[in-house]
């Protein structure tokens, strides 16, 4: 027993790691969705075949030795493309998510921490942008004024901080009254210094388990725009597009279905996983 | 009751107010315009065109004649389907969504829910653990992959029902299901972790304290409770899924009202774009009050006054 209490105190952080690292499914999850993601990176670089270099001989040709994912109505090599779509689908996924994290945690730390009108005021902009019909929104956007990738950016990252910032807010409400932050105020910090040093730290649990969240339901937002065939325009692709091309062609070519279809859906499953994972390691509580 | 839903019918003024407001400038102020893909006509033709639909106004003067217009329930002419009006184009595709989200909304509540509590039931188990799987492939797997792989299966390869069209029983099996899936997870992931909750709940102990039986407990008592949850999610989901989905319509040529939205926005078809957000809008906001007012049936600590 008296062994025990002189063990070094564990963090929470430590906690939720240990946590984390029992969880099957979540570990699993982290090593495929690394492996995709360096594949994304590395294989466009290192490809036999150009993102848009035609086959002449291969049009809509299924796997082979030559082409491991067989190739489009274009003879354009399915494998190659895939990890090209895979980039932008990863990447737009991340970016949107920084932005909605940075509005919502900016967002809901201010409303959360300066209370009364304010805080009336911001979270009943929040309320009213919640009632608006945002797919319709973004669709809207996107036929009006051109296809455009930063754009597109943009628009999901616009429309999903809301949740973030109605998080961030409820937990800043109840750290403020904590006593290492009316420490913090005896001791003279100015209010955006209590902000940025002591609330904002203790809010990462949270944050990083939405964001993780987040991040699947962008890669599906963005997927499904360029399914309607609003989102990344030719010569670009994502997961988005070649699904909507496979399901196109999916009679005499089904191989250009199954493999972009397998990719996303591995993708959102894995992160998913994680998200759950990270959510049970950080909070204990049963869900 | 009465004064909180007319209280509440108050507080959904503004929203609709902005949400035509965001649309009508958002449309009008982008590029390209309903007479664009038309032969190139003679500028006084196209003089004509434009004053015809009042497009020759200043934006502010459009604005309040169209608010003018709704408030007598005149969505205006379609400006594409040029016989059509908005209004007769809503009352066509509506009831197509409506049977297609309704069967895909039924099947989801009754296959998640019940799912979702026997899983509870038997935490941990292998059908716990099955369920919670599925569920997740229904999350993460989106309708639009969902959709084509079912097509692909049951409809090309194995040739049992099929690949599009509406109209017979056959036809609205693969578009239900796929409409149904991702719902169906929600519910049976939802479901599961509020019977959890509910089962640790104190009027349970109390219930299995006076010697009722599991299965009279779980019915008579916990199911209830659980329900709660659920009950709040139905309300914006059953909004978005009966007002038709963009997805779905498109994969298996159904003729609702889904299909209008893009086509109607790629057509620059101001009016029945407008159309289309203004009543869905008016269709969520209508869910989420009738899922508050419904609240207290379920919950008898919820009370509106």
């Amino acid at each position: 027993m008296i062994e025990a209490l002189a063990a070094p105190p564990r963090s929470p952080w430590r906690d939720a790691g240990v946590r984390l690292l029992r969880n099957r499914a979540a570990i699993v999850s982290c090593v495929v969705l690394a492996m995709i993601a360096a594949a994304c990176a590395l294989v466009p670089s290192f490809a036999q075949w150009p993102l848009d270099a035609v086959d002449w001989s291969a049009i809509q040709a299924p796997p082979s030795a030559e082409h491991w994912f067989g190739t489009d109505g274009n003879g354009r090599d399915l494998f190659v493309r895939i990890f090209y779509g895979g980039r932008i689908s990863l990447t737009l996924g991340l970016a949107a998510t920084l932005v909605a994290v940075i509005i919502g945690v900016a967002w809901g730390a201010t409303a959360g921490y300066a209370g009364g009108a304010v805080d009336g005021l911001m979270m009943r902009a929040v309320d009213v942008l919640y009632a608006l019909p945002f797919m319709f929104f973004v669709i809207l956007l996107m036929v009006f004024f051109g296809r455009d990738m930063v754009l597109m950016f943009i628009a999901l990252g616009a429309v999903s901080w809301l949740d973030m910032a109605r998080i961030v807010r409820g937990q800043t409400l109840t750290l403020k009254r904590r006593e290492f932050v009316r420490a913090a105020h005896a001791m003279g910090a100015r209010p955006t210094a209590v902000v940025v040093r002591h609330i904002v730290p203790n809010l990462l649990g949270p944050v990083a388990v939405f964001a993780t969240l987040t991040v699947p339901r962008v890669i599906l937002f963005e997927s499904l725009l360029s399914f309607l065939g609003l989102g990344v325009q030719e010569p670009m692709t994502s997961w988005g597009v070649l699904i909507s091309e496979g399901a196109s062609a999916m009679e005499s070519a089904p191989w250009m279905l199954l493999f972009p279809a397998v990719f996303l859906a591995t993708t959102l499953f894995a992160l998913n996983f994680i998200g759950d994972g990270l959510r049970d390691a950080l909070d204990p509580r049963d869900h | 009751m009465f004064s909180y839903t007319l209280r509440r019918l108050a507080g959904a003024v503004p929203t609709v107010f902005v949400i035509i407001a965001i649309a009508f400038f958002m449309i009008r102020l982008a590029p390209g315009g309903p007479f664009d893909q038309e032969r190139s006509v003679p500028a006084e033709i196209q003089a004509n065109l434009e004053r015809a639909y009042h497009l020759d106004e200043p934006l502010t003067t459009q604005f309040l004649r169209y608010l003018g217009n709704i408030l007598t329930g005149d969505f205006g002419p379609s400006f594409r389907y040029k016989d059509f009006t908005v209004t007769e184009l809503l009352a066509d595709g509506f009831p197509v969504s409506l049977k297609l989200g309704l069967a895909a909304m039924v099947i989801a509540l009754i296959v998640g829910f019940a799912a979702g509590a026997y899983a509870a039931l038997r935490r941990n188990s292998a059908f716990d653990a099955a369920t919670m799987t599925l569920a997740m492939t229904g999350i993460a797997v989106p309708n639009f992959v969902v959709a084509p792989l079912l097509t692909l299966t049951l409809g090309v390869w194995l040739a049992l029902l099929p690949v599009g069209g509406w109209g017979s029983f056959d036809q609205a099996i693969l578009p239900v299901v796929a409409l149904a899936m991702p719902e169906i997870a929600y519910i049976a992931r939802l479901t599961r972790g509020s019977m959890l909750e509910v089962l640790r709940a104190d009027f349970v102990r109390t219930a299995r304290a006076k010697g009722l039986s599991e299965r009279a407990m779980v019915l008579r008592h916990a199911l209830q409770a659980a329900a709660l949850p659920v009950l709040s999610f139905l309300g914006p989901t059953t909004a978005a899924v009966i007002t038709g989905s963009v997805v779905i319509e498109q994969i298996f040529g159904i003729p609702g009202i889904g299909r209008h939205f893009v086509q109607g926005a790629l057509n620059r078809d101001y009016t029945l774009v407008m159309g289309v957000v203004i009543f869905y809008a008016v269709v969520i906001i209508a869910f989420n009050l009738l899922v508050d007012l419904l609240y207290p049936l379920f919950d008898p600590r919820v009370r509106h006054d």
